[in-house]
Formats: structure tokens, C-alpha cells, sequence
């Protein structure tokens, strides 16, 4: 979600020693590859100097980098105030059932990665979900398993079963 | 020639703003000469959204619910056409009254900081001008010296509207009176508190607003550098800041030699990378600085020793968009609303049970009261209003009861809770207090950076006994022990999240011990809330039989023919809630 037009390659070559460019490297290198992978932690260490355990230190505190690759579509459920009251914690057991998953993994066939997070700030259209940058208000349950089947069936290829619950009627 | 405005905050997107957007550009394309379509921020009224206005010669006219059908009858009709269709209206300007359906959630606010959301494009610099805006701005560089906006800003009496309410003039006088070579602004935009969108709105609505008001800063201060700490969760803000900078910069309002005034100042947006504490000041030059976001002792104080241990004025996005208005139009002007000590408006995200949920900015000292009924139209599906929750994981619970209090620095924090960002969730009658409590715990147990024992581990021992609570394994000393324990975690921490976090906690305790007794002595939820407190029934009126539920029971505890009405064995049932999630009907119910 950087909204810097440069690649993460671009940006290891010019660093030029400027303070306070880590968090910024870290996120360029996860719009690139999806997660931090090994490699990203040896390369930014070696242009910055910081030290790789302190790298990976940073990482590690910030709950926006991951460091195993993510599914295709990232959700991520709200469980903020406004949206716990309504009842998002149903729509985070409908998550995970209709996906076969628990809040943290990634579907094996690699298309969904599940998160909850604190608060999206769209209070007004509890409960919230966003699907990678698009924000989904005011759900149901069954809004919940619409949606995640309509993304679903854009990847005809992946031809996985769908999960355990049954379909509706 | 008409106006046509779409409310495409994150909000309005999310409704379905944008396939509406792009059918009424697609219909005005067709007429050039009747109509232009222009994007807008946050309108307010969320609970109406998407939102659609029609302008013309002052008058404006709101629709509600749009959608591409209702869009293309309104271009047909109104657009085209010329009349308003009534049925749709939700709320009507026209020669500076209001009308309408929802006239009572407008009419007592009063929109300063908001003074452009809804209103103007905020991706177009030409039309925050327009309005009015970087007046203040040529004021402040060509005939105030900086000593004198400071004297205004202090003059006014805004306070922080991030939380704590420290007085801005004097904040900004202690950063300008330390000398340094280099001096910074940074605006937070972290917004982390559950609950709270105002400056998510204010971003994506009025980006120029917030901006003004840091160089302002700058100029008062001798700052050279900004820095707008904005969380990563809130993408359309990110990208409207960073067209306002771009925009900014062709214009000389950023870079060098601003307005010929020999002062240099920029801004660099960092983005947030999902750490709740980053929302405290000194974590969030921590972060900035490229480490973990662990606070870090005061004094020194920002001001003194901030960022890059340089003098450092911080403030929250609404106190920065307040600052251009206050210059132009003069502090007096300003002390005009709000009480003799929290003079000025303030913005509240009002959400939960209430029936219009939405941006609302009011004079301080309204009662929680009137933003219930007056504003948010009381509480929604018949329920009663039970208490509201402010000032997010740092705040409180203040009963219904206490309804009649005033919003404002002083008496807020009177009820044990705080008036915070501006965040206030409404609860009902079928919300448990104790596991409120316990929501917040896992909360801020999860954002705790570590740094501190008392709050790395206080928060821990919390969190375990209020879900004991809540499983129905509470015990005697449970009341005493969580008493104690937010003492001790209050007197022990750092930084405002451990000093904080058992707030929550002592406010339900002070104002809901009753519910806490109950769930430890008869191992009830009196609100029928926590799940494993509560049985799961089927409602014979709603059930139509389709099976769904049965199938999909892990242990097999509903029983029922197909278009028969099913019935959930509770001796057998688990509570995981799969039959509720895969009702079509609504039929399954907890009690």
C-alpha cells in the first residue's frame, strides 16, 4: 500500500544514508514481494548497516509486516469497538469456517490470507471487512460467505472443493 | 448549471459510491452543458450512505441510499429535469436552513474543522482556495510575526483534540522558545482508537486543511521539516495527502522561500505499520525514527528533545485543521462555542447502537444526551440505551444515567472516563459491560510494545480473570484482585496506554458492579452476551426448515424435518456458533 511509484531495487540503490528509512524500506520490500522474505532482511541490512537482528526486530513489533508469503487476497475482519458490538466475532467464526482456516493462516490453496484487525474507522457501517484495499460494510454472515465465494469463483484455475458448510438452498 | 457531489470517503466507497460516481460522470458526460460531477469527502450522514448532493444557486439538495438506479432517476429527474424527488431527500440547505429527514442530525452541529468535507473536492487545491483556504496562511507569513500566532493560538484556547487537551498556544510557544538548528512538525494521524474516524474523514475530506495548519506551525515555531505519521489502514487517506503535498508544493505553500517569506518548510508522510502504541508521541518518533515504537521517557519533553532529539511540536490531525480557521477568522470568533475552558467544536465518530451513526461536530459542553438523541436519533431496533463508551481503549463506560453530562475536558474525566479523540460507541441493552471490559483488555493487552512489566504482564492478569469471568469461572477476589491490579498498572507504566488500559475496567466496576457479581456468583450473563453464559435457541416464527443449520452442527445438536421447524438440543450444543452463522433467517438466537 506504499503509494511510492518506485520498486523496492530502486529504492536499496539510493539510499543514501538518510535517517529513519527503514520502516519505509521494510514496507517497499513486502509491496514486492507480498511478506519479507530471507533475502529482503540480508539486502537492507547491507545498505543500511543496521544489523539484521535489528531488522528483524523491527519487523516483528509492527503487526503490518509478515514474514511467510500471504494468500492472493488478504481480508481483514474488523474487530473494533463499534463493529465487536454488532457482531463481528460471528463474522470472524464465519470466516473461518467457510474458509477452513483460523485468523492468521492462509488457505492451502493460496488464495485468501485472514486477519482481524483493530479498527478499519468505517464505525458507521459495522461490522467492516476489507479484501485487500476494498472495504466491505454493514455484513451479514451470509453477506460474508457471498463475498468470499464471489472472490472465489474469479479463480477458476485454483479448482478447490469449497469448504465444509453447505451451500445454501 | 447543476453541481453534482458523491461522498466517496472510505465510507461512501464502501457503500458503493464508486459505481455510482462513474454512472453519473457517464450520464453528465452525455449533457456537458447541464451538470459537472465532482467527488467529495465525508458528508457526515454515513448512516444514509451513498451519498449524492445536488447544488444549485446555494440550494443543496442531499439524496440518500443511492444507487445506480436511484442515481440515473435522479439525473433524469432532478439533474434534467429540475425537480427534487421528496421521497429520496434525506436533507435540504437552501438559504442557509435546513430541512429535511435528517434536519436534527445537522441542525445543532457546527462545522469548523469539517468546514470543507462534503463540500469541496478535496483531491483539487483550486477549490480548498476558493473557500478560503491558505488565507490564514499568507497572513500568518506576511504580516504576523511569529510570535503573534502563537499569542492567537493561545488566545483561542484550543487544546489538543487528540486526547489530552494540552493547550495548544502554550505547546507551540515551548517548541518555538527552544533553540535549534533543526525543528520539526509532526502531525499524528495514527488514529488508532477502535471507534474513532474523525481524522480518517478529515484526511480524506479536507487533506489542505491539516496542512495549512502545519506550515502555520512551522512558521511559529521555526520548523523546517514535517512529518504527517499516518497508519497504514487508512489507504484513501494516504493517497488524498499525498495529491494535497504534491498539489501544495506546484503552488509554493511547501519547499523553498514559501511565499517569498524566506521560510522553508516540508512535509514527508510515514506510514503507520500497524502498531496501536505508535499513537503515543514518543513511540511515534520512535517509529518514525526506523525502530520499534517503545515510548520513551518524559521529560525531556517533544518540545524540547523530540524527534531526532530536536525540538518537536506534535499534534493530531483536528488540531492542526482548526488553525487556519482561527487565524482568519480570530480567536474571539473561536471561543464563540464550546464552555469558558474547552472553547471551540469538536468532532465525535458517533457509531454503535445509535439509528444515525456518522461524523458529527459539536460546541463542547453539549450533553452525551443530546449527541444521543438529538443528533444520533436514539438507539436503534427499539432498545434502550444503556451507556456510552468514549475516549476508545483509554476511556470508559459512562451509564445512561450520567446522560446529562457535558462533553468537555472537565467533565468527562469527572465519570472516570475521558473525552479522548472523539470516538463514542453508543451500547444498548443487550451489550455485557463485563465483557466490554474484557474486549478492551485483549485490546490493549495485544498493542502493550513490552516495555514496561506492569503493563506486559498487568494487562495479561487482567485479560485472564476478565475471561474467566466471562466463562462463567469467576471467583470471589475476582472484583479486588482487578481492582488492585489497575493501580498498580496505572502507577507503573510509562506511557499513556499502560497509564490508561484499566480504565475500562474500573469505570464497568465503579458503574456495573452488579453485572460483575452475576456473572461470578450465578454464573449468568444478565445481558445474555457471553457466549458460553447464553444457550442457543431457534426461533419457531423465523425457522423455515431449510436444514442448513442441522448440516452444518459439528456435534449434530439440531434436530429437525426438512420445512419443519428445528429445534437445538443445548445439552449437546458447543456454542460455536455455526448454526447462527449459516442461518439465512436470523432464526438462531442467543439467551
Amino acid at each position: 500500500m506504499a503509494h511510492e511509484s518506485e520498486s523496492f531495487a530502486y529504492r536499496l540503490w539510493r539510499y543514501d544514508g538518510a535517517p529513519g528509512e527503514l520502516i519505509p524500506l521494510l514496507q517497499s520490500a513486502q509491496d514486492h514481494f507480498g511478506y519479507i522474505p530471507r533475502r529482503a532482511i540480508k539486502y537492507i541490512a547491507e545498505v543500511t548497516n543496521i544489523p539484521e537482528s535489528s531488522v528483524y526486530g523491527v519487523i516483528t513489533f509492527y503487526s503490518q509486516f509478515r514474514l511467510q508469503p500471504m494468500g492472493k487476497y488478504v481480508i481483514r475482519l474488523c474487530a473494533g469497538t463499534a463493529c465487536h458490538v454488532s457482531g463481528s466475532k460471528l463474522l470472524i467464526d464465519t470466516a473461518q469456517d467457510e474458509l477452513g482456516i483460523e485468523v492468521g493462516d492462509t488457505t492451502t490453496d493460496g488464495l485468501f490470507t485472514l486477519f482481524t484487525v483493530a479498527c478499519l474507522g468505517c464505525c458507521s457501517l459495522a461490522p467492516v471487512m476489507m479484501i485487500d484495499d476494498e472495504t466491505h460494510g454493514s455484513l451479514t454472515p451470509a453477506a460474508v460467505r457471498k463475498l468470499l465465494r464471489a472472490y472465489r469463483r474469479r479463480e477458476p484455475s485454483r479448482g478447490v472443493p469449497e469448504p465444509a458448510a453447505a451451500s445454501s438452498p | 448549471m447543476k453541481t453534482v457531489l458523491v461522498g466517496m470517503g472510505t465510507c461512501g466507497l464502501s457503500a458503493g459510491a464508486q459505481s455510482v460516481f462513474a454512472k453519473l460522470r457517464a450520464l453528465a458526460q452525455a449533457q456537458p452543458a447541464v451538470s459537472e460531477v465532482k467527488l467529495t469527502g465525508c458528508i457526515g450522514m454515513c448512516f444514509r450512505e451513498p451519498l449524492v448532493e445536488v447544488r444549485e444557486n446555494g440550494t443543496r439538495t442531499f439524496y440518500g441510499e443511492v444507487d445506480e438506479a436511484r442515481a440515473a432517476e435522479i439525473f433524469e429527474r432532478h439533474v434534467r429535469g429540475g425537480q427534487a424527488i421528496d421521497e429520496y431527500v434525506v436533507l435540504r440547505q437552501e438559504n442557509g436552513r435546513l430541512a429535511g429527514a435528517e434536519l436534527e442530525f445537522m441542525a445543532t452541529q457546527q462545522r469548523i474543522v469539517l468546514r470543507n468535507c462534503g463540500t469541496i473536492d478535496p483531491e483539487s487545491l483550486a477549490e480548498y482556495e476558493a473557500t478560503g483556504g491558505y488565507r490564514a496562511l499568507r497572513q500568518a507569513l506576511g504580516e504576523m510575526a511569529p510570535a503573534e500566532i502563537i499569542e492567537v493560538i493561545k488566545a483561542s484556547g484550543l487544546r489538543g483534540r487528540g486526547g489530552a487537551g494540552f493547550p495548544t498556544g502554550l505547546k507551540w510557544s515551548f517548541a518555538a522558545q527552544n533553540a535549534g538548528d533543526e525543528k520539526y512538525v509532526v502531525c499524528n494521524a495514527d488514529e488508532g482508537d477502535p471507534g474513532a474516524f474523525m481524522d480518517r474523514s478529515v484526511l480524506e475530506g479536507d487533506p489542505h486543511a491539516v496542512l495549512e495548519g502545519m506550515i502555520i506551525c512551522a512558521r511559529a515555531i521555526g520548523a523546517t521539516h514535517g512529518y504527517i505519521y499516518c497508519r497504514a489502514e487508512y489507504p484513501l487517506a494516504l493517497k488524498r495527502l499525498a495529491i494535497a503535498l504534491e498539489a501544495a508544493r506546484r503552488a509554493g505553500y511547501l519547499g523553498k522561500n514559501i511565499l517569498g517569506s524566506g521560510h522553508d518548510f516540508d512535509i514527508k508522510i510515514k506510514q503507520g505499520a500497524g502498531a496501536f502504541v505508535c499513537g503515543e508521541e514518543t513511540a511515534l518518533f520512535a517509529s518514525i525514527e526506523g525502530e520499534r515504537g517503545m515510548p520513551r521517557i518524559r521529560p525531556p519533553f517533544p518540545a524540547e528533545k523530540g524527534l531526532w532529539k530536536k525540538p518537536t511540536n506534535n499534534n493530531n490531525v483536528e488540531t492542526y485543521a482548526n488553525v487556519p480557521w482561527i487565524l482568519v477568522n480570530g480567536a474571539a470568533a473561536f471561543r464563540q462555542y464550546g464552555t469558558e475552558k474547552s472553547p471551540g467544536t469538536k468532532v465525535f465518530a458517533l457509531a454503535g447502537k445509535v439509528r444515525r451513526g456518522g461524523l458529527a461536530e459539536v460546541p463542547l459542553g453539549m450533553s452525551i444526551n443530546d449527541l444521543v438523541y438529538k443528533i444520533g436519533g436514539g438507539i436503534k431496533a427499539g432498545r434502550k440505551f444503556k451507556a456510552v463508551q468514549m475516549g476508545g481503549p483509554s476511556g470508559g463506560c459512562i451509564p445512561a444515567e450520567q446522560g446529562d453530562t457535558p462533553v468537555d475536558y472537565e467533565n468527562i474525566p469527572k465519570t472516570g472516563a475521558i473525552m479522548g479523540s472523539g470516538g463514542m460507541v453508543v451500547l444498548d441493552d443487550s451489550q455485557c459491560m463485563v465483557e466490554i471490559a474484557r474486549f478492551f483488555l485483549d485490546f490493549t493487552q495485544k498493542e502493550s510494545c513490552g516495555k514496561c512489566t506492569f503493563c506486559r504482564i498487568g494487562t495479561l492478569r487482567m485479560l485472564e480473570v476478565l475471561e474467566r469471568i466471562t466463562r462463567g469461572e469467576g471467583r470471589a477476589e475476582d472484583i479486588e484482585h482487578l481492582s488492585r491490579l489497575a493501580v498498580q498498572i496505572k502507577e507503573a507504566s510509562l506511557c499513556g496506554l499502560g497509564q490508561t488500559a484499566p480504565n475500562p475496567v474500573q469505570t464497568t466496576i465503579r458503574y456495573y458492579r452488579s453485572e460483575y457479581e452475576t456473572h461470578i456468583k450465578d454464573r449468568t450473563c444478565p445481558a445474555h452476551f457471553c457466549e458460553a453464559l447464553v444457550d442457543f435457541h431457534i426461533d419457531p416464527e423465523k425457522c423455515v426448515g431449510c436444514t442448513l443449520c442441522a448440516k452444518n452442527c459439528p456435534v449434530g445438536a439440531i434436530q429437525g424435518e426438512p420445512k419443519r421447524v428445528h429445534v437445538i438440543d443445548i445439552a449437546v450444543c458447543v456454542k460455536c456458533s455455526k448454526c447462527i452463522s449459516s442461518c439465512n433467517y436470523g432464526a438462531v438466537y442467543k439467551n
